[in-house]
């Protein structure tokens, strides 16, 4: 089990260094997509089963197919992006590899506080989910639809074409 | 179902942490690194995922299932704040006809 916690972490470490560095827009999506499926096996290591499933549908599911589906529909594969200046790129790795470094060293030593609860397995299934999310959390359950609604809204209004323009 | 469980205890819950610490550096690594505009918006997504993965550890080893209900939040703004950054892309290109951020330097002002 510790095995499979290391290879999910190295494929996912090493799928977002990928994303970062490959050259064309596409093949970074190929690998995000890549990273958010060890994340997804993350999840289920985690036993939360209900999370694992909603991450694929939405992440791999909706989010990366519109991505994919941007980046064809532009034609953005063949439009190459200058890339920056190498004193820039350097300070940029400089500065990413201190926030790294700072975040490292402040959680190193932080003291873990006792779990108040005690252990249950089942908090991640997906009838103790819905329970918690239906009961406890049910205006803001309710509260996201109309964020869904403006953010289509939102989207519509800004990706179609400016009449009056031209 | 019965492994699963004790992986959780096998697995300290500082692996988590350093690993979750990881993927938000190399997220902001490529927001600072990179100018094509649709890979910073997905290394925001990176950054989004990895604290994602935190509140999970963090929920899933103390037995608290708000912490994994707030995830499915975050997950909900995502998929909003995904479609309208990609329709900003959109008219970016229709405008501009380039993908550089540099190009929008001007709005830094």
């Amino acid at each position: 089990m510790i095995f499979l916690f290391y290879l999910l972490s190295a494929v996912a470490i090493f799928s977002a260094l990928m994303v970062v560095f490959s050259r064309s827009p596409i093949n970074s999506v190929i690998f995000l997509i890549v990273c958010f499926l060890s994340l997804a096996g993350h999840y289920i290591l985690l036993n939360a089963q209900f999370l694992a499933i909603v991450h694929i549908i939405v992440y791999t599911g909706a989010i990366m197919v519109l991505f994919l589906f941007v980046i064809m529909l532009l034609n953005l594969n063949t439009s190459v992006v200058p890339r920056k200046s190498s004193l820039t790129r350097i300070a940029a790795v400089i500065s990413g590899g201190l926030l790294f470094l700072v975040m490292l060293a402040a959680f190193k030593d932080a003291a873990l506080v006792k779990p108040a609860n005690t252990f249950n397995p089942s908090i991640g299934l997906v009838r103790q989910a819905g329970m918690v999310l239906y009961k406890d959390f049910l205006l803001p359950f309710e509260i996201t639809a109309l964020l869904f609604i403006s953010a289509m809204v939102g989207a519509v209004l800004l990706g179609r074409k400016d009449r009056n323009q031209n | 179902m019965e492994k699963i469980t004790t992986a959780i205890q096998l697995i300290p819950l500082q692996h988590y942490i350093v690993l979750s610490i990881t993927l938000f550096a190399i997220g902001a690594l490529g927001v600072l690194l990179r100018r094509n505009t649709i890979i910073i918006l997905m290394c925001i997504e990176l950054m989004l995922n990895s604290v994602n993965l935190l509140l999970t550890a963090f929920s899933a080893y103390h037995s608290d299932p708000a912490g994994q209900v707030f995830v499915f939040f975050i997950m909900v703004v995502a998929a909003a704040e995904v479609a309208v950054g990609l329709s900003l892309i959109v008219m970016m290109k229709r405008n501009v006809d380039s993908l550089d951020i540099n190009l929008l330097s001007r709005l830094k002002w």
